[in-house]
């Protein structure tokens, strides 16, 4: 044994601890990503405010106080009243749980179709990966909105409709990344190793290639939330989306926020600054997690 | 000689490019028998890859093919084997070590994952019973402490470590055939003496055959019972390890001993380089693929391709002029 134990071996591997993944994570990326670290504070108070909104909101989204109407932020209404006297930071909190909901939902499927499509494509390559993309450019080149409004004005509006619809669209469209991830990892040795081991097309697409693609799958998953909660707004903001009396930001902004804009600006302002300030946290965090999960840049830490 | 583990017979191989179709593997064919090591020799390009991955049949198509010829494994040819079928024998039957042990184990896997994954796939063995299996196999390619180091990702390991994992990983199921393709390409010299003896060692004990490909003729004369040389595409030269390094039957082969340094006996010894380029597979000439290299050929090597014939026991060449070789 002592003639043959690779010298090598335990002086190079002994020093090199396996770091302890998350909290390093989060440690590296508030020190090279302050701006990103911020913004993950941001959607994860996000987040919070959706899934504890019911505890969180002082009054009820639809509760309703004729004698406060269109009161000015205060103490008592931080962010004002509407024009039936109903509170808009009740009514933006429970924005924030459609937001939440729509929006994990609708990028969660969107990322699965992305990485089914993607992982499948990718690594069959060929024929089939061509029809597929031309498939996919064909997709990409009607402007989204237009599928959306095409797509609502058929099934009608409605919760589940829109996350479909919107899972579906970016899901074809996020393909391409995951594809493009596939198509450099696919050339790998251990992609060839793993199939010399009798290794099933599925069982290498899911336990070798899967978790060799996940940095692009979680960035996409992040920055799609971004996507859909704008979309979804657009959408509520034409009519087409949650239809009333859920309170969902886009249909705030449209409803009583533009009747009422010259009385009580705070009615539009308050959705639309949160509207803002989410989707600028989730792209701005997006870009932080691609920057640090960017294998390039695995090995400047 | 004993009924073989694998015969290959008339295998070509060839590939779809721009430049027009390559034969990168021509009308090959030789036998292992079981418990063998056979060591395939030759330069970059000469098919000794692409005929050790269409026995596997891991020759990516397209662009490539396997076009005709028979591989007949405990005698069963592969070639016929439906996809669950060859599956069955990957990794199973037959195992593979690749060339970088750098690139060929998956970065996002623990070791562990890796070196449990055959067992797992193949003897259907549940997870925990294949990590301790893959423990115990760690211990074999001496890594020390294979328990605790089963959770360790590549990364974590040097490359002499990593090529015993792919060791380890190959000998999983107790293949009856190991395929290693320059296993020690990547290593430093020390580290691939190891490598090459623990191999060795360890397909003996197992009574595995092995196929060596390389292109380290010093590999070749320390570990392979019988080599096969290979040259543009074709073997050129077969026979058992001592014979063909004592009276070498191809100028190909001659060439090959003639530019490598040895350090026993003549050192002083002059090293003659073989002079020219490889052959471009894609236009391969009619005659002798080494006759533009050789400096012995005749207007017949030019003109007509010399058949592999016997020239000695168990000795085979390809030279119109192996028994003047011989002399």
């Amino acid at each position: 044994m002592a003639t043959i134990a690779d010298p090598a071996v335990t002086a190079a591997a002994a020093p090199r601890r396996p770091r302890s993944g998350l909290l390093h994570f989060i440690g590296r990326l508030f020190r090279e990503k302050p701006l990103g670290a911020v913004c993950a504070v941001i959607f994860v108070l996000f987040l919070l405010c959706g899934i504890f909104a019911d505890v969180l909101a002082p009054y009820g989204y639809n509760q309703i106080s004729p004698l406060n109407r269109l009161k000015p932020p205060s103490m008592k209404w931080p962010f004002g009243t509407d024009n039936l006297g109903r509170d808009m930071l009740s009514r933006c909190i429970y924005g924030a749980q459609l937001s939440v909901i729509i929006g994990f939902c609708a990028a969660g499927i969107a990322t699965v179709i992305s990485i089914v499509l993607g992982i499948v494509s990718g690594y069959l390559g060929g024929k089939f990966d061509l029809i597929v993309q031309r498939f996919v450019d064909a997709w990409m080149s009607f402007p989204d909105l237009i599928i959306l409004i095409v797509v609502v004005s058929v099934v009608g509006p409605g919760m589940v409709q829109i996350i479909c619809t919107l899972g579906l669209l970016l899901g074809i469209a996020g393909s391409r990344i995951i594809r493009g991830a596939v198509v450099s990892v696919r050339e790998n040795m251990y992609v060839h190793a793993a199939q010399s081991t009798g290794a099933s097309t599925f069982r290498v697409l899911w336990r070798h290639i899967l978790p060799n693609v996940m940095a692009p799958v979680i960035v996409l998953f992040t920055t799609r939330v971004g996507t859909v909660i704008l979309a979804e707004s657009g959408l509520s903001f034409l009519g087409l989306g949650v239809p009333p009396p859920a309170p969902t930001w886009g249909g705030l902004l449209s409803g009583s926020g533009r009747t009422y804009m010259l009385q009580g600006p705070w009615l539009a302002l308050a959705p639309g600054l949160c509207l803002t300030v989410v989707v600028y946290a989730t792209n701005m965090f997006g870009d932080a997690l691609r920057d640090l999960l960017d294998p390039r840049m695995r090995d400047s830490r | 000689m004993t009924q073989p583990l694998l015969s290959v017979r008339n295998l070509s191989t060839r590939f779809r490019t721009d430049r027009g179709l390559v034969r990168a593997v021509d009308d090959v064919s030789f036998d292992v028998a079981p418990g063998e090591t056979l060591a395939i020799v030759g330069e970059s390009g000469s098919g000794k890859s692409v005929t050790a991955l269409s026995i596997l049949r891991l020759i990516p198509d397209p662009p490539g093919k396997i076009e005709s010829g028979e591989i007949l494994f405990e005698g069963k040819d592969l070639l016929k084997l439906d996809d669950a079928g060859i599956r069955a024998i990957r990794g199973d039957r037959i195992a593979m070590i690749f060339q970088e042990p750098m690139s060929s184990l998956n970065p996002a896997l623990t070791v562990g994952l890796q070196v449990g994954e055959p067992i797992n796939l193949h003897r259907k063995t549940v997870w925990s019973k294949a990590l301790d299996k893959a423990a115990e196999l760690l211990g074999k390619v001496r890594i020390p402490d294979g328990k605790s180091r089963l959770n360790s990702y590549p990364h974590q390991y040097s490359g002499g470590m990593r090529q015993r994992v792919m060791i380890a990983m190959a000998l999983a199921c107790q293949p009856k055939l190991i395929i290693a393709d320059e296993p020690t390409t990547a290593l430093d010299v020390t580290v691939q003496a190891q490598i090459l003896a623990l191999l060795k060692e360890l397909t003996r004990e197992a009574n595995s055959a092995m196929i060596l490909i390389t292109h380290d003729l010093g590999v070749v004369a320390r570990y392979a019972d019988r080599v096969a040389v290979m040259y543009g595409g074709r073997i050129v030269e077969t026979a058992p390890a001592r014979p063909l390094y004592k009276s070498p039957r191809h100028p190909y082969t001659r060439g090959l001993m003639a530019s490598v340094p040895r350090l026993d006996g003549d050192t002083g010894r002059p090293l003659v380089p073989i002079e020219g380029q490889p052959p471009d597979l894609a236009s391969l000439p009619a005659g002798c693929a080494f006759a533009l290299r050789c400096k012995d050929a005749t207007e017949r090597c030019h003109r007509e391709r010399p058949p592999l014939v016997e020239s000695a026991r168990h000795h085979f060449s390809a030279c119109w002029y192996h028994e003047r070789l011989a002399a």
